[in-house]
């Protein structure tokens, strides 16, 4: 059971949307799909499901390419909601749990079920324009995970939840994964990247130019951070050969180096400055890698 | 096929169960019911309120006019009331103004003995009421004159006697006046109904796919469903609740003639061509009902899928209202006279078929083959509409943006096929 893209390109006219890209997510597996604004991850999302087909290259589920056959295996959850305004929450996710090969009584089973987990279950007759932004996206998310699939797509899950909904959500989403299902998501937030997923995709302008586990993408950047938290004036530690970028807090600065022994550099010339209260040589954040490739990427 | 019936029966019952339907359907069933008790319920008005005397105030300058107006308004039951008064001119003038009274009439003979009449009423408007004060005076004058004729009463009626013209046509399809006066009232109402439900329902299958697709549940459905077998469920699913729409009204309307109380209904019922309900002219409404339905809505779930937002449907939708409204346009001088030629010519027209055809096949005694030709020619339409609108609606329902019609046909067959 994976989900494998080869190759995969996807033109529209002269417009190239997604680029060669290849990866591929097994079971029990949570994959990171991250890109700026436009970048090509719906266009994506939509040829994994078959709603457009690829210009070039394959995608297949379990060997087989995705259709109408394979999708009750499939839950989706679209970057804006994607729900019936007028229609009441249970209806709804009766209705959607139908279309994905459920029958009545078992949809009705789980909707409750689901609407207990997630703290709504008095939303069940409201109509879904009558709730809140964040509630409306909890609705949304339990349309894609009703009828337990074996594939999740999920673009942009978070948006517009609150923090204790957004752990409620990442549990339902982690006990997917420890039952064997595949997981893809989007996001923004690359805390939420960083925390969730074994592996993961930078693509911009549909160019894949990351991809890897969390630990391969991290250590091939090459770069690290020093923390160096003092009192004294460090500004003259900005311009030491190897080190690429300086933020600075009010504690201290951040320095981005590009090796590790540019930090013992570092460390001998801020104590040359008067004593120090903290020093540390830190992983780059996700966050420091997107910024990075893809603000280089525009440049 | 499991699909495709979920598809049919969120179309048929959410939209079945919305309030804006029920309150339709109940709106225009109270109507089908006040409608056939018109005249019962302006009777019992009229007992309750005691009627409004219909009063005539005359002055009378020769003194010998006033009764016989009097004897001939009684006698054509033109429920005019004539009271003779000496008032002025000018006094009479202004309670006509202040709505004292309705109305006042000045008589008189000049030399020749010829009337002189002088009619007020506060508005123009009452054609009718002056027009049988006339007559009664006309019918006067003719006694009068015969009078001074010396010209017996047998002779006046010689005189006045009416011809004989007798209507022979030999158009075989032609129905005889009689028969026309029957079958127009049927037709005039069904052809309306046709007219309101194909807009009523292409309106509301253009707004549902609108809607789905602002909504973004468009991707969920068609990720699950492929957007062809998604249209026709949709527009299948509306069509049959239009079809029940239609039914209950036909049931309403059966029911209400039947039970309704007034004695004067026969005349109403006769007079619209229900007391010969034709069977076939029902038949021929439901098939036409339903191809005009599927003729327009194929179309417009086509313009709906290509707006992105549900305020810009009207305007998406625009070409085919006028369609509608243009075969509207064509379709009603034909109740006055179905033969005419360019009614002939717009029933073969697939957009304009489902009324001008279905008129001509009520009013006229055709033969069975241009019917079934009207019928196959929108059959094939609508096949070629259902795959063109299919590659259309694929593409369609996943662009978003601003639309720009024609062009936006192009570019949604292009990613359709993509």
């Amino acid at each position: 059971m994976a989900l494998h893209l080869e190759h995969v390109t996807k033109k529209f006219g002269d417009f190239t949307a997604v680029d060669d890209l290849s990866l591929s997510v097994g079971d029990g597996t949570m994959y990171g799909f991250l890109g700026a604004n436009g970048a090509g991850k719906t266009t994506t999302f939509r040829m994994i499901l078959g709603l457009l087909n690829a210009t070039d290259g394959r995608i297949t589920w379990n060997t087989d390419p995705i259709n109408y056959k394979t999708s009750p295996e499939i839950g989706y959850l679209p970057e804006e909601r994607g729900l019936y305004p007028k229609m009441k929450v249970d209806e709804q996710l009766i209705f959607l749990g139908q279309l994905r090969g459920m029958n009545k009584s078992d949809a009705k089973a789980a909707l409750q079920k689901w609407l207990d987990r997630m703290e709504i279950p008095h939303y069940a007759n409201k109509k879904v324009e009558e709730l809140s932004k964040g509630n409306q996206q909890k609705i949304q998310v339990i349309a894609s995970l009703l009828h337990n699939p074996k594939l999740l797509i999920l673009d942009e899950p978070f948006s517009g939840l609150d923090p204790v909904n957004v752990e409620l959500l990442k549990e339902a989403i982690l006990e997917f994964r420890n039952n064997g299902a595949t997981i893809v998501f989007s996001s923004h937030r690359m805390d939420h990247v960083e925390e969730l997923c074994e592996e993961l995709s930078i693509i911009h302008h549909g160019r894949q130019i990351v991809s890897g586990t969390l630990r391969e993408v991290k250590q091939s950047f090459g770069k690290q951070n020093v923390r160096i938290n003092s009192d004294n004036d460090l500004s003259k530690l900005d311009s030491i050969s190897g080190v690429t970028s300086v933020s600075r807090s009010i504690e201290g600065a951040v320095y981005q180096v590009e090796s590790e022994h540019i930090a013992n550099t570092l460390l001998i010339a801020a104590l040359e400055s008067g004593p120090i209260r903290h020093f540390a040589i830190e992983e780059p954040s996700l966050q420091d890698i997107f910024i990075e490739k893809v603000g280089k990427a525009h440049a | 096929m499991r699909e495709f019936m979920i598809i049919f029966k969120q179309a048929f019952v959410t939209k079945g169960k919305t309030k804006s339907f029920i309150l339709t359907t109940a709106i225009m069933i109270a109507a089908v019911f006040l409608f056939a008790n018109m005249i019962s319920i302006i009777d019992s008005v009229k007992e309750m309120t005691g009627g409004i005397e219909d009063e005539l105030y005359v002055v009378d300058e020769s003194g010998e006019l006033s009764d016989s107006l009097k004897e001939k308004l009684d006698a054509t039951n033109s429920g005019i009331v004539v009271k003779t008064t000496n008032e002025s001119e000018k006094a009479l003038t202004e309670k006509v103004s202040s709505e004292e009274i309705n109305s006042f009439l000045i008589i008189g003979l000049d030399t020749e003995n010829t009337i002189q009449a002088n009619y007020t009423s506060l508005s123009a408007l009452d054609f009718g009421r002056s027009a049988m004060i006339m007559e009664a005076l006309q019918s006067i004058q003719s006694e009068l004159k015969a009078e001074q004729l010396s010209l017996s009463a047998e002779q006046l009626q010689t005189l006045f006697s009416p011809i004989h013209f007798e209507q022979h046509s030999v158009s075989t399809t032609t129905k005889s006046e009689e028969e026309l006066s029957e079958a127009r009232g049927l037709v005039y109402i069904l052809v309306f109904l046709i007219y309101f439900t194909v807009i009523f329902y292409s309106n509301m299958i253009a707004t549902e796919v609108a809607t789905e697709k602002s909504s973004r549940v468009m991707e969920i459905l068609i990720s699950s469903i492929s957007p062809v077998k998604h249209m026709f469920a949709k527009v299948l699913g509306i069509g049959s609740l239009g079809l029940v729409q239609m039914m209950l009204l036909g049931i309403a309307g059966f029911i209400a003639v039947k039970t309704s109380a007034s004695n004067m209904v026969e005349g109403v019922t006769s007079f619209f061509g229900f007391s010969n309900l034709s069977i076939s002219t029902i038949v021929f409404a439901v098939i036409f009902f339903l191809l005009g339905y599927f003729l327009y809505a194929t179309v417009a779930a086509l313009l709906g899928s290509l707006v992105s937002r549900t305020e810009d449907v009207q305007q998406a939708i625009m070409p085919i209202m006028i369609l509608v409204i243009l075969a509207f346009m064509i379709a009603m001088p034909g109740l006055t006279n179905p033969e005419l030629v360019f009614l002939k010519y717009a029933s073969y027209v697939p957009f304009f078929a489902p009324l001008v055809m279905f008129l001509r096949v009520g009013m006229l005694d055709l033969p069975l083959w241009e019917p079934l030709l009207s019928i196959a020619i929108m059959l094939v339409t609508i096949s070629i509409l259902g795959v063109f609108g299919a590659r259309v609606y694929r593409g369609g329902v996943l662009m978003y943006g601003p639309s720009r019609s024609l062009k936006d046909i192009k570019k949604a067959i292009q990613l359709g096929k993509e």
